[in-house]
């Protein structure tokens, strides 16, 4: 087992791991810094892929932005009650873990060591590669994508404020 | 260079504790970072095809699902703090006035 290998089972334990913690924390924050640490790990993985564009914007949008947004709203509402055991819950949701599990198995048989497309063009996965892609081809969903992100600003300010008695 | 089925493994496993995670926890707040480990783990899939397929669709593809995930999470606190303020709690089994 060379290195990279070795590399990527150590990191995808600490994920499953990190992720695992998310779910079955009882305090909120807890499970807040344990999704902060499984969004770094993934972030890793995108910069260990050729994407360190993408690895960049998942810190500062993920780990940054989204995650002081959680922070904040747990700060503000203070969920001091400990939340009860959902029981009824328990055997569905590990049943559908089950499925989604076997579905896997098909994929374990199959591992052939793929081929390496990129390793001739070292600017796979830079900045430019990316924006000449966004900005080509996809330049209508991005600006798609920005009327979204105003109409979720206008929407999370008017949803928010408190409703004076008229 | 690592098979690409090993990144298939690992988002399908975090995307299934996600599932899970949406299923059994009562807080509103744990539900909504479980939607986010969810999206996490398809934009692995995403950035392990690109690399794979040698195609930048694919992290173009997670650009998006960057955007989508910032404005689901901001519409998703906003409605979180709008229910605590009616109804006192974060568990999703008390909001039940659709139910029939």
């Amino acid at each position: 087992m060379d290195a990279s290998t070795f590399g990527f089972f150590l990191l995808a334990g600490l994920l499953v791991i990190s992720s695992l913690l998310v779910v079955f924390l009882r305090n909120v924050v807890h499970c807040a810094m344990a999704l902060v640490a499984a969004l770094l790990i993934i972030a890793i993985f995108f910069i260990t892929l050729h994407a360190p564009m993408v690895g960049i914007l998942q810190v500062m949008v993920y780990a940054g932005a989204i995650m002081v947004l959680f922070l904040f709203v747990i700060m503000f509402l203070n969920p001091s009650v400990l939340e009860r055991p959902r029981a009824a819950w328990w055997s569905f949701a590990s049943l559908l873990a089950v499925l989604l599990g076997a579905m896997l198995v098909p994929l374990f048989f199959n591992n052939e060591p793929a081929a390496d497309p990129v390793a001739s063009t070292e600017l796979f996965g830079s900045p430019e590669m990316l924006a000449k892609s966004l900005f080509n081809d996809f330049v209508l969903p991005f600006e798609i994508a920005s009327v979204l992100l105003l109409v979720a600003i206008v929407g999370a300010v008017v949803l928010a404020k408190r409703e004076r008695s008229v | 260079m690592l098979p690409v089925n090993y990144y298939l493994i690992l988002s399908a496993v975090v995307f299934a504790i996600g599932v899970v995670g949406v299923l059994i926890r009562r807080n509103l707040i744990v539900v909504l970072m479980s939607i986010e480990l969810m999206l996490n783990a398809v934009n692995l899939t995403f950035i392990a095809f690109s690399r794979y397929l040698g195609s930048m669709v694919g992290q173009v593809a997670v650009f998006f699902v960057m955007a989508v995930a910032a404005a689901e999470a901001v519409i998703g606190l906003a409605i979180i703090i709008s229910v605590y303020r009616q109804r006192r709690s974060l568990d999703p089994q008390d909001m039940q006035l659709l139910k029939w």
